[in-house]
């Protein structure tokens, strides 16, 4: 069923145990009338098959306790999205498939209306998103309307090079066409889309030619995995958030000399892992989001 | 007093005047030649050292996958396409520790596939 939410009291019922980062767009303010206010959960970065005790002893479980986070909110998210890198790759078509099977039959106990997948490289780069789609099922882009917003998911991993592709571009820049310079936009997608730290393999060769795209529209946020921690950038007035990860954090950048997966702390089991929580509507106002732990202290 | 000051800006300027030759001299050399293999899971070379003005020419080659080569600092990329050669020629222009990776998901090793170049002024 569908549920409007109040916005002070869906600050009450999903800010308990998170950290918010509120929107700083112009226009983009915390009060005034919600109108058909909804949220969503943001899941990323699964990695199932990751198996490295040092970083995550409870690789295992990790989805499954994800799962059961999400079910344990107070208010039901209207859906819940992968944003990626459901599973850890592999050079072997079989087990790529048994781990997207067994990664499939797990989140099929998210209790919320809809899911929505898509993958990550470690899904999909190595056969260009052949068991992904066999198993999982969907294109790999595409869109989705909910309450008033415009979702757009793309896909930047399918092709073993990070890139959209002209003719993803294309196909973007057309569904673009069909929407009011104000309409609300949110777009989903795996890698960041602008060059984050292309020396961590952090960014999309092509991915400034798809904001370039979206710079006309004034409502228009990104939302995206890849990196494993939290971190927040704009392109002009667009936003990109990148949510933590389900399975093992990684190094921000000027943390480390490398590209480091942190190791697992036995003081604070879980540490840096998590969802986001997002609050977005048509009511004018920009999306809202909250850093959710995944295992709460 | 004054003498040793002349002195001091006469040996300033011949040094200055030899660098400068010597730069001259480093650039109009040939290129550098370094022969690079990319291979599931790592470069053939982890550290390069390199000099500053130096142009270098790297001769990529891979036997297995459609590797990338890539130097994000100095905007250089290549793809690397098994069984073939490629070379990329660049000089570096300033001196430092520069990250180079595949660019090009290739599978359970990705991630570690990277090295550094190390650019040194002399």
């Amino acid at each position: 069923m569908a549920t409007t939410i109040d916005r002070r009291e869906f600050l009450k019922l999903a800010g308990i145990g998170g950290a918010v980062f509120a929107s700083g767009l112009p226009g983009c303010a915390t009060t005034g009338a919600a109108q058909e206010d909804f949220y969503f959960v943001q899941l990323s970065d699964i990695h199932l098959g990751y198996d490295n005790p040092k970083v995550n002893p409870e690789a295992k479980s990790t989805l499954a306790r994800a799962v059961a986070a999400v079910n344990s909110l107070e208010q039901k998210p209207d859906f819940v999205v992968f944003t990626g890198d459901l599973t850890q790759t592999t050079d072997e078509p079989k087990i790529r498939r048994q781990r997207l099977t067994e990664f499939r039959d797990i989140a099929a106990g998210l209790k919320v209306p809809k899911v929505y997948y898509f993958a990550g490289e470690h899904d999909a780069a190595l056969d260009r998103g052949e068991a992904y789609q066999e198993i999982i099922g969907g294109p790999l882009y595409y869109t989705y309307d909910h309450k008033g917003v415009h979702f757009i998911v793309l896909d930047n991993i399918s092709d073993p090079a990070p890139i959209l592709g002209e003719k993803q571009i294309e196909w973007l820049k057309a569904d673009l066409a069909r929407q009011k310079t104000d309409a609300p936009i949110v777009v989903l997608t795996h890698r960041p889309l602008f060059p984050l730290y292309p020396q961590w393999d952090w960014a999309t060769r092509d991915g400034m030619q798809a904001v370039d795209a979206l710079m006309p529209y004034k409502n228009v946020t990104v939302f995206y995995g890849h990196i494993h921690h939290e971190h927040h950038h704009r392109t002009g007035h667009i936003e990109h958030h990148a949510s933590r990860a389900i399975m093992f954090p990684l190094s921000p950048v000027g943390t480390a000399p490398a590209k480091t997966q942190l190791p697992w702390d036995a003081a604070r089991p879980f540490n840096g892992l998590g969802f986001r929580t997002v609050e977005a509507g048509a009511g004018g106002a920009g999306p809202k989001m909250w850093e959710q732990p995944l295992v709460k202290a | 007093m004054r003498a040793y000051l002349m002195r001091l800006a006469a040996i300033a300027a011949i040094a200055g005047v030899a660098g400068y030759y010597a730069a001259a001299l480093a650039a109009a050399a040939p290129p550098e030649r370094i022969a690079l293999t990319a291979a599931k899971f790592a470069f053939s070379s982890r550290e390069i050292r390199l000099r500053k003005g130096r142009p270098v020419t790297f001769v990529l080659s891979s036997p297995d996958f459609a590797h990338g080569f890539s130097v994000p600092d100095f905007n250089l990329r290549k793809d690397v396409m098994p069984g073939k050669t490629v070379e990329v020629t660049f000089t570096p222009d300033r001196a430092g520790r520069f990250i180079f990776l595949c660019d090009n998901f290739c599978g359970e090793g990705h991630d570690q596939m990277a090295g550094v170049l190390v650019v040194t002024d002399d």
